[in-house]
C-alpha cells in the first residue's frame, strides 16, 4: 500500500535543514523551492498540454500535426514556439488602463496556480492541504474570471469587452453545476480534504462507489469544467470568427502567454479534479476481494496514476472539443440554466438518499 | 521585539497591504479601479482569516467577495457604460468631517487593542478549525449553534431575489 508515500522524505529533507539553520529561515527555504517546483512544472505541463492539443486536434480532422520541428513527431515545435513568445514585444495601448491591463494576467494565471497547488499528486506529495482543500480549490478557481472581466475592460475595444462579459457569465453560471457536483462527491466522501478524500476511495473508486449519481455527476462536472476552462464547445468568449480573439484580443507576448498557458492548465486542474473526484486521485485501482489484483496496482506508483487518470480525462475533454461545434451564448446559458443546474440539484438529492440510506458501495 | 515569527512578518506585510489598498480604494478616480483595490482588500482579509486558521471563512471570503461579490461590481459597471473619471473636489467642511472619523475611529481600535488583546492571541495557534466543527454550530439547535439565524437569512434572500425578479419583470 505505502511503497511510495513520501512523507518520511519530506521530514527527513525538514530535518536535515532545521539542523543546519534555524526552523524559520528552513521552512522559507523549503516554501521558495516548493513554489518553484510548481512554477517549473506548470511550464512544463503547459508545453506537454499543448502538444498534445495539437496533435489530437490534428488526428480528428485527420491531419498530422506537428511533424518538422526537432525530428519525427514535431517534438520541438511548442518548445520552439515557447521561445518565440518569450522574445516577443509586450505592446503598450493608448487610451488604455495601463495598470489594469497588465494585472489582469497575473490575476487569471494566480488563480490557476493556488487551484493547480492543491492537486494530489501522490501520497504525502500534496503541496496545498486543508482540511476544507476542495473548497479553497473552487474559491481560488472564482478569481480567475476577475481576471478576464479586467482584460476585456482595460483593452478599450469592444471586442474584448463582449468576449470579457460572455465569458463571465458563463463562468459564473457554470460554476453552479461545479459547486454542486462537487457537493455531491463531498457527500459520498464525508470530508472536504482532498486527501482523504483519495484515502477514501481505497478500496473503489468513488466513480463506482456512488454508481449512477456518481457516474451522474461525473458528467455534468466535464461539461461544466469544459465550460469553466472556456473551451470549445463553450469558446464562444473567443470567438475567432465574431470577437478575433475575444478577451485577449490586445495583448501580446508574454502577457498573451499567461492567458494561454492558464487556459491549458486550468484544462489539467478540471481533469485532475475530475480524477481526484471520481477517480480515486493517486489511489491504484482495487477491487475489493482480488487481493492478488490490489497488490499489483499498488506496485505502480501513486504519481504515475494521478498523471494517467487526469490525462486519460484531458483526452476525453479535447475529444468533446474537437468533435461538437461552438454554441451560442443564448444556448449556453439555457443549457446551464434549463437543464444542468436543475440536473445537478437532483443529482445531490439522490446522493443523499443513496447515502442515507446505506445504498453506496 | 527583534525575532519576529514568519508568522508575524507574514501578518504586517498583509496588513500593509490592506491599508494601502484601502486608501486607494476611496482615493482613486477610476471606478474599475476602485473595485480592483477593493478586490485586494478582500483578499488580504482572506488571508488574515486564514492566518488564525479559519481557512473555511478565508475560502468564502475568496469566493463569496472576490468571486462573487466584485464580479458583480465589475460586471455592473460594464454594463451601465458609467463615466470613467469620477474627480471630486472635496470641500473643507467634508475634510474636517472625515478627519475627526478617522482619528475617533483609530482612538477606539487602540482603546480595544491596549484593554483587549490582539484575536492571535485569544485562540490557538497554528491549527485549522476543523469544517465538521463549523457544519454542526451552523445547523445546531443548542447553546453556541446557529440553525435559527442561519434559516431566518436564507428566507431573507429569498424574499430579496423574489423582489428583485418582480422589479426586473415589471414591464409585463
Amino acid at each position: 500500500m505505502n511503497y511510495y508515500d513520501i512523507n518520511s522524505l519530506n521530514q527527513s529533507i525538514h530535518g536535515t535543514l532545521s539542523s543546519l539553520m534555524p526552523e524559520g529561515l528552513a521552512i522559507t527555504l523549503e516554501g521558495i523551492a516548493v513554489g518553484l517546483l510548481i512554477i517549473v512544472l506548470y511550464a512544463l505541463l503547459a508545453i506537454v498540454l499543448i502538444y498534445m492539443e495539437r496533435r489530437v486536434c490534428a488526428a480528428f480532422q485527420c491531419r498530422i500535426g506537428p511533424n518538422r520541428v526537432g525530428g519525427r513527431g514535431g517534438l520541438l515545435q511548442v518548445p520552439a514556439d515557447v521561445l518565440k513568445i518569450l522574445t516577443k514585444e509586450i505592446i503598450s495601448l493608448r487610451h488604455a488602463d495601463r495598470f489594469l491591463y497588465n494585472l489582469a494576467p497575473f490575476l487569471v494565471i494566480l488563480a490557476s496556480i493556488f487551484s493547480f497547488a492543491c492537486l494530489p499528486w501522490n501520497q504525502g506529495a500534496e503541496i496545498l492541504r486543508m482540511d476544507i482543500g476542495i473548497f479553497f480549490v473552487l474559491a481560488a478557481s472564482s478569481i480567475g474570471v476577475l481576471g478576464i472581466l479586467l482584460a476585456g475592460w482595460s483593452s478599450n475595444s469592444k471586442y474584448t469587452v463582449i468576449g470579457a462579459v460572455r465569458s463571465g457569465a458563463m463562468i459564473i453560471s457554470y460554476e453552479l453545476s461545479i459547486g454542486l457536483t462537487v457537493l455531491t462527491m463531498v457527500l459520498l466522501s464525508g470530508t472536504m480534504d482532498i486527501q482523504e478524500i483519495v484515502m477514501e476511495q481505497e478500496h473503489l473508486w468513488n466513480i463506482f462507489r456512488g454508481h449512477i449519481p456518481a457516474l451522474l455527476a461525473f458528467c455534468v462536472y466535464l461539461i461544466a469544467g469544459n465550460a469553466e476552462a472556456n473551451r470549445g464547445p463553450f469558446d464562444l468568449a473567443e470567438a475567432e470568427q465574431e470577437l478575433t480573439a475575444g478577451y485577449h484580443t490586445e495583448y501580446s507576448g508574454m502577457h498573451f502567454g499567461f492567458f494561454y498557458l492558464a487556459e491549458y492548465l486550468n484544462l489539467f486542474i478540471t481533469a485532475g479534479i475530475a480524477s481526484t473526484l471520481f477517480l480515486g486521485g493517486w489511489m491504484p485501482f482495487h477491487i475489493p476481494g482480488l487481493d492478488g489484483l490490489n497488490a499489483v496496482m499498488d506496485w505502480i506508483p501513486g504519481v504515475v496514476w494521478f498523471v494517467g487518470k487526469t490525462f486519460a480525462v484531458v483526452f476525453l475533454l479535447m475529444w468533446i472539443r474537437w468533435t461538437f461545434p461552438r454554441l451560442r451564448i443564448d444556448q449556453v446559458l439555457t443549457l446551464e440554466w434549463k437543464y444542468l443546474m436543475p440536473l445537478s440539484l437532483v443529482i445531490v438529492l439522490l446522493m443523499t438518499l443513496c447515502v442515507i440510506f446505506g445504498l453506496v458501495l | 521585539m527583534m525575532d519576529l515569527s514568519l508568522l508575524d512578518i507574514t501578518f504586517y506585510a498583509t496588513a500593509a497591504v490592506i491599508i494601502v489598498c484601502s486608501i486607494l480604494a476611496v482615493t482613486t478616480g477610476r471606478i474599475v479601479r476602485s473595485a480592483t483595490y477593493l478586490l485586494f482588500v478582500l483578499f488580504g482579509t482572506g488571508v488574515i482569516y486564514s492566518m488564525l486558521g479559519y481557512t473555511y471563512l478565508g475560502a468564502v471570503q475568496l469566493m463569496v467577495y472576490a468571486g462573487g461579490i466584485v464580479v458583480l461590481y465589475i460586471f455592473s459597471i460594464l454594463l451601465t457604460r458609467s463615466s470613467q473619471t469620477m474627480r471630486y473636489r472635496i470641500g473643507r467642511g467634508r475634510l474636517a468631517a472625515v478627519l475627526a472619523a478617522t482619528a475617533t475611529g483609530a482612538v477606539l481600535v487602540i482603546f480595544l487593542l491596549a484593554s483587549q488583546h490582539f484575536a492571535l492571541v485569544a485562540i490557538p495557534q497554528g491549527v485549522e478549525l476543523p469544517a465538521r466543527e463549523i457544519g454542526h454550530a451552523m445547523i445546531g439547535s443548542d447553546k453556541y449553534q446557529y440553525v435559527l439565524p442561519f434559516e431566518i437569512v436564507s428566507v431573507l434572500l429569498v424574499a430579496c431575489m423574489i423582489g428583485a425578479i418582480l422589479i426586473a419583470r415589471r414591464h409585463k
